[in-house]
Protein backbone atom coordinates (compact mmCIF):
# COMPACT_ATOMS: atom_id res chain seq x y z
CA UNK A 1 0.00 0.00 0.00
CA UNK A 2 1.40 3.42 -0.90
CA UNK A 3 1.22 6.60 1.16
CA UNK A 4 -1.44 7.70 -1.28
CA UNK A 5 -3.62 4.71 -0.36
CA UNK A 6 -3.05 5.47 3.28
CA UNK A 7 -4.66 8.86 2.97
CA UNK A 8 -7.41 7.56 0.76
CA UNK A 9 -8.57 4.74 3.02
CA UNK A 10 -7.23 5.99 6.33
CA UNK A 11 -6.06 2.39 6.85
CA UNK A 12 -2.73 1.38 8.33
CA UNK A 13 -0.26 -0.47 6.20
CA UNK A 14 0.19 -4.13 7.07
CA UNK A 15 3.79 -3.71 8.23
CA UNK A 16 2.64 -1.31 10.97
CA UNK A 17 -0.01 -3.79 12.05
CA UNK A 18 2.68 -6.50 12.17
CA UNK A 19 4.90 -4.31 14.32
CA UNK A 20 2.14 -3.51 16.80
CA UNK A 21 1.15 -7.16 17.12
CA UNK A 22 4.76 -8.14 17.67
CA UNK A 23 5.33 -5.51 20.33
CA UNK A 24 2.36 -6.80 22.30
CA UNK A 25 3.11 -10.51 21.99
CA UNK A 26 6.83 -10.10 22.70
CA UNK A 27 6.17 -7.97 25.79
CA UNK A 28 3.67 -10.55 27.04
CA UNK A 29 6.00 -13.50 26.46
CA UNK A 30 8.98 -11.76 28.06
CA UNK A 31 6.87 -11.12 31.13
CA UNK A 32 5.90 -14.80 31.29
CA UNK A 33 9.52 -15.83 30.91
CA UNK A 34 10.51 -13.92 34.02
CA UNK A 35 7.79 -15.61 36.05
CA UNK A 36 8.89 -18.38 38.41
CA UNK A 37 8.39 -21.97 37.20
CA UNK A 38 5.96 -22.81 39.99
CA UNK A 39 3.37 -20.29 38.83
CA UNK A 40 1.33 -22.54 36.49
CA UNK A 41 1.15 -25.23 39.19
CA UNK A 42 0.20 -22.67 41.81
CA UNK A 43 -2.53 -21.42 39.49
CA UNK A 44 -3.86 -24.96 38.99
CA UNK A 45 -3.91 -25.74 42.70
CA UNK A 46 -5.62 -22.45 43.55
CA UNK A 47 -8.22 -23.23 40.93
CA UNK A 48 -8.82 -26.67 42.46
CA UNK A 49 -9.39 -25.12 45.89
CA UNK A 50 -11.73 -22.45 44.56
CA UNK A 51 -13.70 -25.03 42.63
CA UNK A 52 -14.57 -26.79 45.87
CA UNK A 53 -16.74 -23.80 46.66
CA UNK A 54 -17.61 -22.05 43.42
CA UNK A 55 -17.92 -23.31 39.87
CA UNK A 56 -15.38 -21.25 37.92
CA UNK A 57 -13.81 -21.83 34.55
CA UNK A 58 -10.10 -22.41 33.97
CA UNK A 59 -9.69 -19.09 32.19
CA UNK A 60 -11.47 -17.15 34.92
CA UNK A 61 -8.49 -17.33 37.24
CA UNK A 62 -5.50 -15.10 36.59
CA UNK A 63 -2.33 -15.25 38.62
CA UNK A 64 0.38 -12.67 38.19
CA UNK A 65 3.60 -11.97 40.02
CA UNK A 66 4.91 -8.42 39.81
CA UNK A 67 8.32 -7.42 41.03
CA UNK A 68 8.60 -3.89 42.36
CA UNK A 69 12.15 -3.36 43.52
CA UNK A 70 12.63 -5.39 46.68
CA UNK A 71 9.06 -6.61 47.10
CA UNK A 72 6.93 -8.88 44.95
CA UNK A 73 3.16 -8.76 44.67
CA UNK A 74 1.19 -11.89 43.88
CA UNK A 75 -2.02 -10.78 42.25
CA UNK A 76 -4.94 -13.16 42.09
CA UNK A 77 -7.89 -12.28 39.91
CA UNK A 78 -10.95 -14.53 39.94
CA UNK A 79 -14.11 -13.84 38.02
CA UNK A 80 -17.07 -15.52 39.74
CA UNK A 81 -19.96 -16.69 37.58
CA UNK A 82 -23.27 -14.80 37.50
CA UNK A 83 -25.88 -16.09 39.87
CA UNK B 1 40.78 -21.04 21.82
CA UNK B 2 38.11 -21.77 19.27
CA UNK B 3 35.13 -19.46 18.93
CA UNK B 4 31.87 -21.41 18.85
CA UNK B 5 29.10 -19.74 16.85
CA UNK B 6 25.57 -21.13 16.72
CA UNK B 7 23.25 -20.24 13.83
CA UNK B 8 19.76 -20.53 15.27
CA UNK B 9 16.21 -19.22 14.78
CA UNK B 10 13.41 -21.16 16.41
CA UNK B 11 11.28 -21.02 13.29
CA UNK B 12 12.10 -23.40 10.44
CA UNK B 13 13.10 -22.53 6.90
CA UNK B 14 14.33 -19.00 7.58
CA UNK B 15 17.84 -19.52 6.20
CA UNK B 16 20.00 -21.09 8.95
CA UNK B 17 21.69 -23.67 6.74
CA UNK B 18 22.19 -21.17 3.92
CA UNK B 19 23.77 -18.84 6.49
CA UNK B 20 25.93 -21.54 8.14
CA UNK B 21 27.34 -22.55 4.75
CA UNK B 22 28.00 -18.95 3.69
CA UNK B 23 29.49 -17.74 6.98
CA UNK B 24 31.72 -20.78 7.51
CA UNK B 25 33.00 -20.55 3.92
CA UNK B 26 33.60 -16.82 4.30
CA UNK B 27 35.53 -17.15 7.56
CA UNK B 28 37.64 -19.97 6.12
CA UNK B 29 38.39 -17.95 2.96
CA UNK B 30 39.72 -15.22 5.24
CA UNK B 31 42.35 -17.68 6.39
CA UNK B 32 40.88 -19.13 9.58
CA UNK B 33 40.69 -22.86 10.16
CA UNK B 34 36.95 -23.46 10.41
CA UNK B 35 34.60 -26.36 11.05
CA UNK B 36 30.88 -26.33 10.33
CA UNK B 37 28.72 -28.89 12.14
CA UNK B 38 25.23 -29.97 11.08
CA UNK B 39 23.15 -30.45 14.25
CA UNK B 40 19.99 -31.32 12.31
CA UNK B 41 20.01 -35.01 13.22
CA UNK B 42 17.75 -37.05 10.97
CA UNK B 43 17.37 -34.25 8.43
CA UNK B 44 20.84 -33.43 7.25
CA UNK B 45 21.00 -30.73 4.59
CA UNK B 46 24.25 -28.91 5.03
CA UNK B 47 26.05 -31.59 2.99
CA UNK B 48 23.80 -30.77 0.02
CA UNK B 49 24.32 -27.01 0.30
CA UNK B 50 28.10 -27.60 0.53
CA UNK B 51 28.08 -30.19 -2.26
CA UNK B 52 29.74 -32.96 -0.25
CA UNK B 53 26.80 -35.36 0.08
CA UNK B 54 28.55 -38.10 -1.87
CA UNK B 55 31.62 -37.90 0.34
CA UNK B 56 29.85 -38.57 3.65
CA UNK B 57 31.13 -41.77 5.23
CA UNK B 58 30.96 -41.14 8.95
CA UNK B 59 28.96 -38.49 10.77
CA UNK B 60 28.66 -36.48 13.99
CA UNK B 61 26.81 -39.24 15.87
CA UNK B 62 29.38 -41.87 14.79
CA UNK B 63 32.08 -39.68 16.35
CA UNK B 64 30.10 -39.17 19.55
CA UNK B 65 29.49 -42.92 19.84
CA UNK B 66 33.15 -43.70 19.21
CA UNK B 67 32.37 -45.57 15.95
CA UNK B 68 34.72 -43.26 14.04
CA UNK B 69 37.27 -40.67 14.98
CA UNK B 70 36.96 -37.02 14.15
CA UNK B 71 39.54 -37.14 11.36
CA UNK B 72 37.58 -39.87 9.58
CA UNK B 73 34.32 -37.97 9.81
CA UNK B 74 35.48 -34.45 8.87
CA UNK B 75 35.06 -33.68 5.17
CA UNK B 76 37.49 -31.20 3.67
CA UNK B 77 35.72 -28.58 1.58
CA UNK B 78 36.72 -28.52 -2.09
CA UNK B 79 36.39 -24.73 -2.42
CA UNK B 80 37.61 -23.11 0.77
CA UNK B 81 41.08 -24.13 1.84
CA UNK B 82 40.59 -24.10 5.63
CA UNK B 83 37.06 -25.45 5.86
CA UNK B 84 35.88 -28.81 7.18
CA UNK B 85 32.33 -30.14 7.39
CA UNK B 86 30.99 -32.50 10.05
CA UNK B 87 27.74 -33.92 8.67
CA UNK B 88 24.69 -34.85 10.74
CA UNK B 89 23.60 -38.45 10.82
CA UNK B 90 20.37 -39.65 9.29
CA UNK B 91 19.43 -41.68 12.37
CA UNK B 92 15.93 -41.20 13.64
CA UNK B 93 17.08 -41.12 17.25
CA UNK B 94 16.98 -37.40 17.94
CA UNK B 95 18.51 -37.84 21.38
CA UNK B 96 21.71 -39.28 19.91
CA UNK B 97 23.49 -36.07 20.88
CA UNK B 98 24.54 -35.87 24.53
CA UNK B 99 25.95 -32.84 26.32
CA UNK B 100 29.14 -34.77 27.14
CA UNK B 101 29.46 -36.09 23.58
CA UNK B 102 29.04 -32.69 21.98
CA UNK B 103 31.45 -31.12 24.45
CA UNK B 104 34.07 -33.77 23.67
CA UNK B 105 33.84 -33.19 19.91
CA UNK B 106 34.03 -29.40 20.31
CA UNK B 107 37.04 -29.71 22.58
CA UNK B 108 38.78 -32.05 20.17
CA UNK B 109 38.23 -29.57 17.33
CA UNK B 110 39.63 -26.74 19.44
CA UNK B 111 42.67 -28.85 20.40
CA UNK B 112 43.15 -29.59 16.73
CA UNK B 113 43.65 -25.90 16.00
CA UNK B 114 40.22 -24.98 14.70
CA UNK B 115 39.64 -21.26 15.26
CA UNK B 116 35.95 -21.08 14.44
CA UNK B 117 33.26 -23.73 14.90
CA UNK B 118 29.90 -22.96 13.29
CA UNK B 119 26.92 -24.95 14.58
CA UNK B 120 23.97 -25.17 12.17
CA UNK B 121 20.96 -25.60 14.47
CA UNK B 122 17.79 -27.48 13.57
CA UNK B 123 14.49 -25.57 13.81
CA UNK B 124 12.46 -25.64 17.00
CA UNK B 125 13.44 -25.43 20.65
CA UNK B 126 13.87 -29.15 21.27
CA UNK B 127 16.92 -31.22 22.13
CA UNK B 128 18.83 -30.71 18.85
CA UNK B 129 18.44 -26.93 18.91
CA UNK B 130 19.44 -26.91 22.57
CA UNK B 131 22.56 -28.99 21.89
CA UNK B 132 23.57 -26.65 19.05
CA UNK B 133 23.37 -23.55 21.24
CA UNK B 134 24.49 -24.85 24.62
CA UNK B 135 28.24 -24.31 24.20
CA UNK B 136 28.03 -21.19 22.02
CA UNK B 137 30.19 -18.12 22.58
CA UNK B 138 28.26 -16.24 19.94
CA UNK B 139 24.76 -16.70 18.51
CA UNK B 140 23.61 -15.58 15.09
CA UNK B 141 19.83 -15.39 15.36
CA UNK B 142 18.43 -15.67 11.85
CA UNK B 143 15.04 -14.04 11.30
CA UNK B 144 12.83 -13.18 8.36
CA UNK B 145 10.87 -9.89 8.43
CA UNK B 146 7.69 -11.63 9.44
CA UNK B 147 5.67 -11.76 12.70
CA UNK B 148 6.06 -15.45 13.55
CA UNK B 149 9.78 -15.52 12.77
CA UNK B 150 10.55 -12.43 14.90
CA UNK B 151 8.49 -13.80 17.76
CA UNK B 152 10.40 -17.11 17.64
CA UNK B 153 13.69 -15.20 17.56
CA UNK B 154 12.71 -13.49 20.78
CA UNK B 155 12.03 -16.86 22.39
CA UNK B 156 15.41 -18.17 21.25
CA UNK B 157 17.09 -15.08 22.70
CA UNK B 158 15.34 -15.83 25.99
CA UNK B 159 16.63 -19.41 25.95
CA UNK B 160 20.18 -18.28 25.14
CA UNK B 161 20.01 -15.91 28.11
CA UNK B 162 18.83 -18.55 30.56
CA UNK B 163 19.77 -22.06 29.39
CA UNK B 164 23.13 -21.80 27.62
CA UNK B 165 26.30 -22.78 29.44
CA UNK B 166 27.46 -19.19 29.44
CA UNK B 167 24.18 -18.15 31.07
CA UNK B 168 24.60 -20.88 33.69
CA UNK B 169 28.05 -19.48 34.46
CA UNK B 170 26.65 -15.97 34.80
CA UNK B 171 28.07 -14.83 31.47
CA UNK B 172 26.38 -13.79 28.27
CA UNK B 173 26.38 -15.31 24.83
CA UNK B 174 27.27 -12.61 22.29
CA UNK B 175 23.96 -12.37 20.44
CA UNK B 176 23.39 -10.79 17.07
CA UNK B 177 20.57 -10.59 14.57
CA UNK B 178 20.78 -11.55 10.92
CA UNK B 179 17.71 -10.47 8.99
CA UNK B 180 17.41 -12.56 5.84
CA UNK B 181 15.11 -12.67 2.81
CA UNK B 182 14.76 -8.91 3.09
CA UNK B 183 12.91 -7.07 0.38
CA UNK B 184 13.46 -3.26 0.55
CA UNK B 185 10.77 -2.60 -2.10
CA UNK B 186 8.12 -4.30 0.01
CA UNK B 187 9.36 -2.54 3.14
CA UNK B 188 9.01 0.79 1.36
CA UNK B 189 5.45 -0.09 0.33
CA UNK B 190 4.58 -0.88 3.94
CA UNK B 191 4.11 -4.57 3.16
CA UNK B 192 7.06 -5.88 5.15
CA UNK B 193 8.59 -5.17 8.55
CA UNK B 194 11.64 -2.93 8.22
CA UNK B 195 15.04 -3.68 9.70
CA UNK B 196 14.67 -0.82 12.24
CA UNK B 197 11.35 -2.28 13.44
CA UNK B 198 12.84 -5.73 13.98
CA UNK B 199 15.94 -4.31 15.68
CA UNK B 200 13.76 -2.25 17.98
CA UNK B 201 11.54 -5.18 18.94
CA UNK B 202 14.36 -7.64 19.56
CA UNK B 203 16.81 -5.07 21.01
CA UNK B 204 19.69 -7.06 19.58
CA UNK B 205 22.78 -5.91 17.69
CA UNK B 206 22.40 -6.20 13.91
CA UNK B 207 24.96 -8.43 12.22
CA UNK B 208 23.56 -7.85 8.77
CA UNK B 209 20.67 -7.80 6.34
CA UNK B 210 20.63 -10.44 3.60
CA UNK B 211 18.35 -9.45 0.74
CA UNK B 212 15.89 -11.88 -0.81
CA UNK B 213 17.74 -13.06 -3.89
CA UNK B 214 17.29 -15.54 -6.69
CA UNK B 215 20.98 -16.33 -6.49
CA UNK B 216 20.43 -18.24 -3.22
CA UNK B 217 18.38 -20.94 -4.92
CA UNK B 218 20.79 -21.07 -7.85
CA UNK B 219 23.64 -21.54 -5.40
CA UNK B 220 21.86 -24.32 -3.54
CA UNK B 221 20.94 -26.04 -6.81
CA UNK B 222 24.64 -26.35 -7.55
CA UNK B 223 25.91 -26.90 -4.02
CA UNK B 224 28.01 -23.74 -4.01
CA UNK B 225 27.55 -21.59 -0.88
CA UNK B 226 26.19 -18.25 -2.11
CA UNK B 227 29.13 -16.30 -0.63
CA UNK B 228 31.25 -17.59 -3.54
CA UNK B 229 28.99 -15.67 -5.94
CA UNK B 230 30.72 -12.28 -5.85
CA UNK B 231 28.08 -10.66 -8.06
CA UNK B 232 25.17 -11.71 -5.91
CA UNK B 233 23.76 -9.15 -3.46
CA UNK B 234 23.12 -11.98 -0.96
CA UNK B 235 26.71 -13.19 -1.39
CA UNK B 236 28.05 -9.68 -0.84
CA UNK B 237 25.85 -9.19 2.20
CA UNK B 238 27.19 -12.43 3.68
CA UNK B 239 30.78 -11.27 3.00
CA UNK B 240 30.05 -8.08 4.93
CA UNK B 241 28.62 -10.12 7.81
CA UNK B 242 31.78 -12.26 7.89
CA UNK B 243 33.93 -9.13 8.07
CA UNK B 244 31.85 -7.91 11.02
CA UNK B 245 32.23 -11.28 12.79
CA UNK B 246 35.99 -10.87 12.36
CA UNK B 247 35.74 -7.49 14.08
CA UNK B 248 35.75 -5.10 11.12
CA UNK B 249 33.42 -2.15 10.87
CA UNK B 250 31.51 -2.40 7.63
CA UNK B 251 28.61 -0.16 6.74
CA UNK B 252 25.27 -1.90 6.24
CA UNK B 253 24.04 -2.28 2.67
CA UNK B 254 21.02 -3.69 0.82
CA UNK B 255 18.59 -2.09 3.25
CA UNK B 256 17.04 0.46 0.92
CA UNK B 257 15.64 0.49 -2.60
CA UNK B 258 18.02 3.11 -4.09
CA UNK B 259 21.08 1.03 -3.37
CA UNK B 260 19.59 -2.08 -4.83
CA UNK B 261 18.59 -0.14 -7.92
CA UNK B 262 22.15 1.00 -8.37
CA UNK B 263 23.46 -2.52 -8.04
CA UNK B 264 20.96 -3.82 -10.52
CA UNK B 265 22.07 -1.19 -12.99
CA UNK B 266 25.69 -2.12 -12.47
CA UNK B 267 24.90 -5.77 -13.04
CA UNK B 268 22.93 -5.09 -16.15
CA UNK B 269 25.87 -3.16 -17.52
CA UNK B 270 28.37 -5.88 -16.69
CA UNK B 271 26.14 -8.73 -17.81
N1 LIG C 1 18.30 -14.55 1.05
C1 LIG C 1 17.51 -15.47 0.48
N2 LIG C 1 16.87 -15.24 -0.68
C2 LIG C 1 16.08 -16.16 -1.24
N3 LIG C 1 15.87 -17.39 -0.75
C3 LIG C 1 16.47 -17.72 0.41
C4 LIG C 1 17.32 -16.79 1.09
N4 LIG C 1 17.79 -17.40 2.22
C5 LIG C 1 17.26 -18.63 2.23
N5 LIG C 1 16.46 -18.85 1.15
C6 LIG C 1 15.72 -20.08 0.82
O1 LIG C 1 14.93 -20.43 1.92
C7 LIG C 1 14.83 -21.84 2.03
C8 LIG C 1 15.21 -22.30 3.43
O2 LIG C 1 16.59 -22.03 3.65
P1 LIG C 1 17.46 -22.91 4.65
O3 LIG C 1 17.40 -24.33 4.31
O4 LIG C 1 18.80 -22.27 4.73
O5 LIG C 1 16.65 -22.64 6.00
P2 LIG C 1 16.83 -23.35 7.41
O6 LIG C 1 16.52 -22.30 8.42
O7 LIG C 1 18.13 -24.03 7.50
O8 LIG C 1 15.66 -24.44 7.37
P3 LIG C 1 15.41 -25.62 8.45
O9 LIG C 1 14.75 -24.95 9.61
O10 LIG C 1 14.52 -26.56 7.73
O11 LIG C 1 16.75 -26.19 8.80
C9 LIG C 1 15.72 -22.43 0.95
O12 LIG C 1 14.93 -22.81 -0.14
C10 LIG C 1 16.63 -21.27 0.58
O13 LIG C 1 17.04 -21.36 -0.76
MG1 LIG D 1 18.62 -26.07 8.07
Amino acid sequence: MSIFDYFRNGKKDTASIAKERLQIIVAHERNQRSQPDYLPKLQQELLDVIRKYVDVDQDQVEVQLDNNGNCSVLELNIVLPDR
Amino acid sequence: MAKIIVVTSGKGGVGKTTTSAAISSGIAMRGHKTAVIDFDIGLRNLDIIMNCERRVVYDFVNVINGEANLRQALIKDKRAENLYILPASQTRDKDALSVEGVERVLKELADDGFEYIICDSPAGIEHGAFMAMYFADMAIVVANPEVSSVRDSDRILGILQSKSRRAEQGERVEECLLLTRYNPERVEKGEMLGVKDVEEILATKLLGVIPESETVLKASNQGIPVIHDKESPAGQAYSDAVARILGEEVEHRFMSVEQKGLFQRLFRRSA
